[in-house]
C-alpha cells in the first residue's frame, strides 16, 4: 500500500506529529503502534506532572495522552495497534507485522519516528553476582504495579535516580513496601529536583550520591545487594561495601533512544544522544524521514516532546508539498564547555517560522552560569541560570533574524561562570 | 518401575535419553531443577563444537570429541537445531606460543582431526582483520563449529520425549539402593525404581558415584566467567579465536554466537560452592582484558549481559564413563569437551549399559526430527500464512531485540517438555535474551505464561522454585 504520512509509534510524539501534519493539510496519514492502546509511555505514569508548558495545568499521563488521542479521533487520523513495524528502508518502504494480515509493506511520502526509548538493564551496567528474580527496571515494576495490579516486591533498593526510579519509590512505598534507599553512582540526580522532594524527601526515603551496587546476592530470589561509595571516578571504594537485605532491586539507571530501525534506514545517529542527528524541521540525515520524542534524545518533560513533535509534523507536511526548502546553508549546533549536546544538530534558516527553539543538556551540575551561544568567537546570544543540572533539559530560543544573520556555519554553546 | 532412569538433565542425560528412546524401553530422566539444560554446565558454556585437537591422544576426551563432532551436522540438521562450522584459529604471539600451536597441530593429525592447517600472519589477518597485528602464526581448525547448548540440549529432550522418555524435574536424588537387584531411587518427589540406572549428574556427579559405590573421585568445581556483546558487535570475528592454551584451560576466547551476537570468555577460578553462578568484578575485568589480547578493540561498551558456567572438573584427568556398580553407568566429570562429545559420550554409554545387560530391542516407531521448529519470522510467506491462520498471535510482537511473536512463545510452551518459566522461554525462543535483556518483554511473557499454563501470574516463577516474580496484588 502507498501513504502520504507514516508515523512509527503512537506515544505523545507520533500522536503531536500526526496532528500538527493535518494542521498543515496532510489527510492520508497512518500511525503504526506496535501496543494495544495509543499514548505510549504515559499510560503507565498515572502520577501528576504533565502538561504544565502547553495545557497550563496539572495532568496524569493518561489524561495528558487523552487529550491528544481525542485530537487524532476528531480528524479521522487512521491508526493500526497491535502492529510492530520491523524494518524501513532508506527509500521509505516500511514491513510491518499484524496478528490480522500477518508481514505487509507501505510505500510512505514521508515518514516520522516517534518509536520513544527503552531502558538500560543490568546487563548493560555489567553489575557483578547471582542472577535471581527481583530485579527489575523501574518501567517494567511501574507496568505491573499500575497497569496490571500486582506488587514486584517488599523490600526495595533502588539503583539510579532517574525519574521512573524516583516515582517508583514513592508508588512503592504508598503500596506497602519499604523502600530502603536510592542509590545514585553521581554526585547529583539524574531526575528531576521536583520528583526528588515529593517522591523521597516526603516519604523520609534517604538518597545517597556517590553510591552503587557492587555486588547481587541470592540463588533464586534476590535475598540482598552489596552496596558502596564510589570514588571521583566511579570506582567503588574498599571498606565502604555493606550488605543491605532487600527482595526487589529496581533499575533507574538511563534510557536509550531506540533507534534499531533507524539504524537499519541508514540515519545518522549522534553518538552522544544515540539518537538521529536533526535539523531545524525534525528532518534526519535521509530525506523525507523525521524524527520526535525520546527517539531523538531523552526528554524529561511530555511538553517539549509535544512542541518538538510539532515541527516533525509540520516539517513533514511542507515536505510532502515539496515545501521545504533545500537551500545550501546550514548552520551546525554544537556543545561545548559543559553543554553534552543541542538538539537540533542542523538550521536550515529558510525552513524557520519565528524561531528555533534549542534543546540541550550539561554534563554536570553548575551554578550561577551564563549558557552563551557564539558564532565565529562572537557572542549571538547569553542567558543567565541560578544552577543547571544534568537530570534538567535546558532550552534556548533564537530568532530566525539572528539566525540569518550568522555568517559562519557554526554555532557554539557554551557554559560560562557568571 | 522403569528399565533405566537417567539422573541428570544437562547435555549428556538428553543426549543419553535421545539414545535409549531408540529402544523399546521405559525410561525417565530425574533432574532437580526446574527445566532442561537449567541446573549445571550445559547452560553456560562456550558452545563450541571443537575440533578435537586439545585434549591427550588416547583419552577419551580426545576420542569422544572428534567423534562427537563428526555427529553434529546430522543431528542439528534432523532436530532443526542452527549449527554452523566457523572454524576456529588458536592464535601465537611469541616463540613459546608458536611451538604450542605446532604441538596441538601434531596432536589434532594423531587424534584425527581433518583439515588443520597452520598459517602466518597475513593469512590470519587476511581472514580475521580485528585480530591484534603482533599475532605471529595460528591453528587453524575448519571442523570447529559454534551451537547454543541449550537449544540443542533442549532439543535432544524433546526428541527424547517424543520418543517416549519421561522427564521429572524438581526431583533432586537423595540417595540410590539396591533391593533385589532394583534400583530403588529416593528423591524429593518421591521414590522411583529402575533396573539400571545412568549417572549424569554434573557437578554432583561424585555424589551420585558415591551412592553407587563406584571408584572415589571428586569434582573440583571451577568458575568460568563470560561477557555477552550486542549483535551490532557480532562481526567482530568470523571464527571462534582462541589463545594458545596453559594449564589452566584453553584461556579467553572470542567468539560470534550462533546467533549473532558476540563473546568472550571464559577465565578459570577454582571455588568451593558448586552452585554458585554469580559473576565478579574482578573476574569480568579478567575476561575482558584477556579478550583484549587477542582483539584489543574489545571493550565494556556494548555488553549486554554477562554470566558464569561452573566446569565440573574431577581428580582425574579424563571423562569418567564407566561401571560404579552392576547395572549403573558413570557419565560423569564431563567438562570440556563435554558439549562436542556428548552424542558419541551417548552412544558409549549405550554400550555400557548393553553391557551390564540392557536388553535393547529397536523402536520401530523412533522420529528424530521435531516439528514446528521454526520462528514466525523465519518461516516462508506460504508457511506464514498457515501459522496466521492456526493462531493470529504470530503476528504479534513480543520480544522485539529478537523478534519473536507470542505465538512463537505459545508454541514454546506447548512444545514436548515445554517452556514453563520466563528463563524456560528465553532458552527456547529467544524472548529476553538480546539487548534489553527482557526488560520490556518480561511482564508480557510472564502473561502468556500465567494465561497457558493455567496458573496465577503470582505462581510464575523465572527459573528454579522460589525465583517467584510478583508478590501479590496491589492494594
Ligand atoms: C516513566 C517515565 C516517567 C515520566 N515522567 C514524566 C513527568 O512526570 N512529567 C513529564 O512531563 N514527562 C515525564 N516523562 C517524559 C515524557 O512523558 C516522555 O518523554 C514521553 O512520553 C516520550 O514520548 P514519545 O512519544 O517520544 O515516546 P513513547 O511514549 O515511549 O512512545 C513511543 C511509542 O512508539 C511505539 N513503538 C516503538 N517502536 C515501534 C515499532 N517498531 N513499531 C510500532 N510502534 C513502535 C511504542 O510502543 C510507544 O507507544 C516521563 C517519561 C518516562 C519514561
Ligand atoms: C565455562 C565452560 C565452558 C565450556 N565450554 C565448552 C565448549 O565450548 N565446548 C564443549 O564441548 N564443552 C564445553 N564445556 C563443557 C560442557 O559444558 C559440559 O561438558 C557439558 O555441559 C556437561 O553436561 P552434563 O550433562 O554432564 O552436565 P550438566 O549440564 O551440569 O547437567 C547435570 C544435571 O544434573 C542435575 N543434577 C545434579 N545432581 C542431581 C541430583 N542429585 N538429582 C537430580 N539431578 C541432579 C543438575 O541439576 C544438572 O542439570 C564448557 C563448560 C564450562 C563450564
Amino acid at each position: 500500500m502507498k501513504r502520504e504520512l507514516v508515523i512509527i509509534g503512537g506515544g505523545p510524539a507520533g500522536l503531536a506529529a500526526a496532528v500538527e501534519a493535518h494542521n498543515n493539510g496532510i489527510n492520508d496519514i497512518l500511525i503504526l503502534e506496535r501496543d494495544k492502546n495509543l499514548g505510549g509511555i504515559l499510560q503507565q505514569c498515572i502520577h501528576n506532572g504533565f502538561g504544565l508548558h502547553i495545557f497550563g495545568e496539572q495532568l496524569t499521563g493518561p489524561e495528558y495522552s487523552e487529550r491528544f488521542i481525542k485530537k487524532v479521533n476528531e480528524l479521522n487520523i487512521e491508526y493500526m495497534l497491535d502492529t510492530m513495524v520491523l524494518n524501513i528502508d532508506s527509500s521509505r518502504k516500511i514491513t510491518a507485522l499484524t496478528p490480522k494480515t500477518g508481514v505487509f509493506e507501505i510505500e510512505a511520502g514521508a515518514v516520522v519516528l516517534a518509536m520513544g526509548c527503552r531502558e538500560r538493564t543490568r546487563g548493560a551496567l555489567n553489575i557483578p553476582g547471582s542472577r535471581p528474580s527481583g530485579i527489575l527496571t523501574a518501567g517494567a515494576a511501574q507496568r505491573f504495579v499500575n497497569m496490571e495490579g500486582y506488587m514486584v516486591g517488599k523490600k526495595v533498593v533502588i539503583l539510579g535516580s532517574g525519574d521512573i526510579g524516583l516515582i517508583m519509590a514513592r508508588r512503592m512505598t504508598l503500596e506497602g513496601a519499604e523502600v530502603k534507599m536510592v542509590l545514585e553512582i553521581m554526585p547529583y540526580s539524574t531526575g528531576l529536583k521536583r520528583n526528588i522532594a515529593q517522591c523521597l524527601v516526603d516519604y523520609d526515603i534517604p538518597l545517597y550520591f556517590n553510591h552503587t551496587v557492587v555486588n547481587i546476592h541470592g540463588k533464586n530470589r534476590l535475598e540482598g545487594v552489596t552496596v558502596a561509595e564510589v570514588d571521583e571516578y566511579r570506582k567503588p571504594i574498599a571498606g565502604t561495601e555493606k550488605y543491605v537485605e532487600c527482595d526487589t532491586l529496581l533499575l533507574s539507571v538511563g534510557l536509550i533512544p531506540e533507534n534499531e530501525l533507524s539504524k537499519g534506514a541508514g540515519i545518522e545517529i549522534s553518538g552522544i544522544t544515540s539518537g538521529p542527528v536533526v535539523d531545524e524541521s525534525m528532518q534526519t540525515s535521509v530525506e523525507g524521514i523525521f524524527a520526535c520524542g525520546n527517539v531523538v534524545h531523552v526528554h524529561d518533560l511530555v511538553d517539549f516532546v509535544t512542541q518538538e513533535s510539532y515541527l516533525a509534523g509540520k516539517g513533514a507536511a511542507k515536505f510532502i508539498k515539496g515545501e521545504l526548502s533545500k537551500s545550501k546553508k546550514v548552520i551546525s549546533t554544537l556543545g561545548e564547555n559543559g553543554i553534552r549536546y543541542v538538539v537540533p544538530q542542523k538550521i536550515n534558516p529558510d525552513n524557520v517560522d519565528d524561531s528555533v527553539n534549542f534543546f540541550m543538556r550539561v554534563d554536570n551540575v553548575y551554578k550561577n552560569v551564563f549558557i552563551e551561544v557564539l558564532s565565529e568567537g562572537k557572542t549571538v546570544l547569553k542567558v543567565k541560570r541560578p544552577v543547571v543540572s544534568p537530570g534538567e533539559m535546558e532550552n534556548i530560543k533564537i530568532k530566525r533574524e539572528i539566525l540569518e544573520n550568522i555568517n559562519f556555519n557554526k554555532l557554539i554553546f557554551s557554559l560560562k561562570e557568571a | 518401575m522403569y528399565d533405566v532412569i537417567i539422573i541428570g538433565s544437562g547435555v549428556i542425560g538428553a543426549a543419553v535419553a535421545r539414545e535409549l528412546s531408540k529402544y523399546d524401553l521405559k525410561v525417565a530422566v530425574l533432574e532437580k531443577s526446574s527445566d532442561a539444560a537449567n541446573g549445571g554446565s550445559t547452560k553456560a558454556n562456550s558452545g563450541i563444537v571443537h575440533a578435537g585437537y586439545d585434549a591427550k591422544e588416547g583419552s577419551l576426551k580426545a576420542k569422544l570429541n572428534v567423534l562427537g563432532n563428526k555427529m553434529y551436522d546430522e543431528l542439528c540438521s534432523q532436530m532443526d537445531v542452527k549449527f554452523k562450522r566457523n572454524g576456529s584459529l588458536v592464535i601465537a604471539f611469541d616463540d613459546e606460543e608458536v611451538k604450542e600451536v605446532k604441538k596441538l597441530y601434531e596432536r589434532g593429525i594423531k587424534n584425527g582431526v581433518e583439515g588443520l592447517e597452520i598459517w602466518d600472519r597475513e593469512r590470519i589477518l587476511k581472514e580475521e582483520p580485528n585480530i591484534n597485528k603482533t599475532v605471529i602464526s595460528a591453528l587453524y581448525a575448519p571442523t570447529a563449529g559454534i551451537v547454543s547448548p541449550f537449544e540443542f540440549a533442549i532439543a535432544l529432550s524433546e526428541v527424547a520425549n517424543s520418543n517416549g522418555v519421561e522427564f521429572k524435574f524438581n526431583t533432586c536424588v537423595k540417595n540410590i539402593y539396591k533391593e533385589n537387584d532394583i534400583f530403588v531411587i529416593e528423591t524429593n518427589n518421591g521414590i522411583y525404581n529402575s533396573k539400571f540406572i545412568v549417572n549424569a549428574a554434573g557437578i554432583h556427579s561424585d555424589e551420585i558415584n558415591d551412592m553407587l559405590h563406584g571408584e572415589k573421585f571428586k569434582i573440583l568445581p571451577r568458575r568460568g566467567e563470560y561477557c555477552l556483546y550486542d549483535k551490532v558487535c557480532g562481526d567482530l570475528v568470523n571464527m571462534t579465536i582462541f589463545q594458545t592454551p596453559t594449564e589452566k584451560g584453553k584461556g579467553i576466547l572470542v567468539s560470534p554466537t550462533i546467533h549473532g551476537n558476540m563473546f568472550v570468555g571464559p577465565n578459570a577460578v577454582d571455588i568451593d560452592e558448586r552452585e554458585d553462578v554469580s559473576t565478579t568484578q574482578d573476574g569480568l575485568d579478567e575476561v575482558l582484558q584477556g579478550a583484549k589480547k587477542s582483539v584489543s578493540s574489545i571493550s565494556s561498551r556494548n555488553i549486554i549481559t554477562s554470566f558464569t558456567g561452573i566446569r565440573s572438573r574431577t581428580d582425574k584427568d579424563d571423562f569418567i564413563i564407566n561401571v560404579p556398580e552392576r547395572g549403573a553407568v558413570n557419565a560423569a566429570g564431563i567438562e570440556s569437551p563435554g558439549l562436542s562429545s556428548s552424542p558419541a559420550i551417548a552412544v558409549m554409554v549405550l554400550q555400557l549399559l548393553k553391557k551390564e545387560g540392557l536388553s535393547l530391542v529397536k523402536n520401530n516407531n523412533f522420529n528424530p526430527y521435531r516439528k514446528n521448529t521454526k520462528l514466525f519470522l523465519e518461516m516462508n510467506e506460504e508457511e506464514r500464512e498457515a501459522a496466521l491462520k492456526t493462531n493470529p498471535s504470530y503476528g504479534r510482537i513480543i520480544c522485539r531485540c529478537e523478534s519473536i511473536t507470542e505465538g512463537d512463545i505459545i508454541n514454546a510452551i506447548k512444545r514436548p517438555i515445554g517452556a514453563k518459566t520466563i528463563d524456560g522461554v528465553k532458552k527456547r525462543v529467544r524472548a529476553g535474551m538480546g539487548r534489553c535483556q527482557g526488560g520490556f518483554c518480561m511482564p508480557r511473557v510472564l502473561d502468556i505464561l500465567s494465561r497457558e499454563l493455567g496458573i496465577p501470574k503470582e505462581a510464575v516463577e523465572k527459573s528454579d522454585v522460589g525465583s517467584f516474580i510478583l508478590t501479590g496484588k496491589t492494594k
